[in-house]
């Protein structure tokens, strides 16, 4: 199945909860915070989070900026 | 200073973007000693690792995350949610920008975003274009400073807009952060003197030679600024174009009536 990560168009094996996704994507697990299909998901929730067919999911987190 | 019943000895916010490598960012904090450092948040790359900017900014700095990317007040509250998310407290700089060449902030679209915000319980220091009405505004939607703009982001001109920077200043009750366009120290100790409580740098100093030299030197400009400040006279001196000796004129050498 195909999920859209950060904009790009990502293939991901069924039944993985969003922590695997976010480990097999990120390569910058320092400070992140995840949005699927525009909705905040805490940290705490990663486990439990399904990541279905057509999910769209953003991962941010801190650069510099003024 | 007081922000939202914080207090801060500082009066220089110091921006993190720019710097050539967060070394040289470390070192600006330190040398300024600045209590208050903004940074944004963006999408990371997935291809490969980023440094995480938080280990260069110690734990006593107020962290202020910018919404910068926003182009409306519905973008600048999504990324002030997403910002709260990682923990870091609830301190956002709303800045919505929806014009590339001049990258003005839209004060109409800043207001909304600063009322929902607050109402959400966010510490809100809006970035805007120096306008009474909008700034009246903001303090009704609940910001704990405004921050008007000295000239265009990044572009060092100093106080291009001082009129409309002094009326802010004369008007408004809550604190007053010059933020933008300040391209040397001497153009932060102006904006102090006129009365700001604060200014936010960010350009003059991550592109510097020297960014800790640069910050330090802002550093110390704001606060001889607020000390001109504090210690001026009710009626600011006025130029004149003739001379107003500072030493006794009278008989030392010679007698003058000769």
């Amino acid at each position: 199945m195909y999920i859209t990560l950060n904009g790009q168009k990502k293939e991901v094996s069924p039944s993985q909860n969003l922590r695997d996704v976010i480990v097999q994507f990120s390569q910058s697990p320092a400070v992140l915070i995840a949005e699927v299909n525009g909705t905040i998901v805490k940290k705490k929730q990663w486990d439990e989070i399904c990541v279905n067919d057509g999910d769209t999911i953003e991962l941010v987190s801190f650069v510099g900026g003024g | 200073m007081e922000i939202a019943g914080k207090m801060f000895t500082s009066r220089f916010l110091l921006g993190t973007g720019k710097f050539k490598n967060k070394t040289d960012l470390a070192q600006a904090i330190e040398a300024s000693k600045t209590e208050i450092v903004t940074v944004a948040l963006r999408r990371i790359d997935l291809e490969r690792h980023e440094e995480n900017i938080l280990e260069y900014i110690p734990k006593n700095v107020t962290l202020l995350v910018n919404t910068s990317g926003a182009r409306n007040a519905r973008e600048a509250v999504r990324i002030a949610r997403l910002a709260k998310e990682a923990g870091y407290g609830n301190w956002i700089k709303i800045e919505v920008i929806n014009d590339s060449k001049y990258l003005l902030p839209d004060n109409q679209e800043t207001v909304k975003a600063t009322e929902i915000l607050a109402a959400e319980g966010f510490v809100v220091l809006p970035y805007m274009y120096p306008d009474l009405y909008a700034a009246r505004a903001l303090v009704a939607a609940g910001a704990a400073t405004v921050m008007p703009l000295g000239s265009l982001i990044g572009s060092n001109r100093g106080i291009k807009v001082k009129d409309f920077i002094q009326i802010i200043i004369d008007e408004i009750d809550i604190p007053i952060v010059v933020d933008a366009g300040l391209g040397a120290p001497s153009q932060a100790a102006e904006a102090m003197e006129m009365g700001a409580d604060a200014v936010l740098v960010n350009t003059a100093v991550a592109t510097a030679g020297n960014p800790a030299l640069i910050a330090q030197a802002f550093a110390m400009a704001v606060q001889a600024g607020r000390l001109a400040y504090l210690g001026r006279d009710r009626s600011r001196p006025v130029p004149t174009m003739t001379a107003d000796p500072s030493s006794p004129l009278t008989g030392f050498l010679y007698d003058q009536s000769r």
